[in-house]
């Protein structure tokens, strides 16, 4: 309990994905906050990978974190585009009317 | 180790508390500011583990951009100023039991997943974790990103022009009515047509045709 190993990353991680993925359900106000729980999500990924790279003496897992740091950055700037334009035609940005984005 | 350990636990409390209100504020500013927050708790637990580069990496490319950026659309966008429908507050009300319930499930299948595995001899004790003096985080990632991985670093570098060049297209409009430069007609015109040279009678002037 007191000396910190693995595990306690891993259930560090497991409850910042689990507050990510209640952070999308219980939404239904705006969609911002669902991409945020997206970077939370992403965030508990990078942790899992990061603490599983140091405690197998591996760089592998640091690599991984990277490209993932990447692809949530580019994630981020398309769906925060997509909210700009649909605020723009819409008006709001409630998630109720987001299936009205179909074409 | 015992400093390791205060620091663990006070990091990942902030961590769980940040990312709890970042779900839970009632004002998306606020959000951003906890993710923020949490982020910044995590790139710190990155930095104490050994992992110093992805633990800046993690404050400039998350808090320095990522971070800014919602916060940039969070005040160009009004959203405390939307109203909401009747049946989104009635939807709100159902969602919710389901998604925590849902969610309680998702956590325990984690832990259960955590705490039954059997490969766990395969990883070092926290007082085992090697830290060489000659090769720093940085350089090692170095060595290993620049070589091994050269393929997947460049397929992230076209993932990130990509994610720029349709962001752009996204937001890009022509607007009516705002006179804009043209570069070609500006740097094509010549003497002749630019200048025209009139005789000017006295006392009369010169009528201009437009």
């Amino acid at each position: 309990m007191i000396e910190i190993q693995l595990t306690h990353y891993l259930i560090l991680s497991a409850i910042i994905f689990t507050t990510g993925i209640v952070g999308i359900f219980i939404n239904r106000k705006n969609v911002i906050i669902i991409l945020m729980s997206i970077e939370l999500i992403l965030l508990a990924v990078n942790i899992n990978l990061i603490s599983f790279s140091i405690y197998l003496q591996d760089m592998t897992g640091q690599i991984f974190t990277m490209l993932i740091l990447t692809v949530a950055a580019a994630e981020a700037a398309i769906g925060l585009a997509i909210i700009v334009i649909f605020y723009r035609s819409k008006g709001s940005v409630e998630v109720e009317n987001i299936n009205q984005m179909k074409g | 180790m015992i400093i390791h350990s205060i620091f663990f636990y006070f990091f990942s409390l902030i961590t769980v508390f940040a990312s709890l209100l970042v779900i839970l504020s009632r004002n998306t500013v606020n959000s951003v500011f906890f993710l923020i927050l949490c982020f910044i708790s995590v790139g710190s637990l990155f930095i104490m583990i050994g992992a110093e580069f992805l633990g800046m990496i993690m404050l400039i490319v998350y808090v320095g951009a990522v971070a800014i950026l919602f916060l940039f659309v969070v005040m160009m966008i009004n959203v405390a100023g939307q109203t909401y429908s009747k049946k989104s507050q009635f939807e709100i009300k159902k969602h919710v039991p389901i998604g925590i319930l849902f969610s309680i499930i998702l956590l325990l299948e984690l832990f259960v997943i955590i705490g039954g595995w059997k490969y766990k001899d395969k990883f070092v004790l926290s007082k085992d974790i090697m830290i060489n003096p000659a090769m720093s985080n940085t350089k090692a990632i170095g060595t290993v990103l620049y070589t091994d991985y050269i393929l997947l670093f460049q397929i992230s570098g076209m993932i990130l022009l990509l994610a720029m060049i349709g962001a752009i297209m996204l937001t890009f409009r022509k607007r009516e009515g705002v006179k804009r430069q043209s570069y070609f007609e500006q740097i094509s015109r010549e003497k002749a047509s630019g200048v025209e040279i009139k005789d000017v009678p006295f006392n009369q002037g010169v009528k201009i045709n437009d």
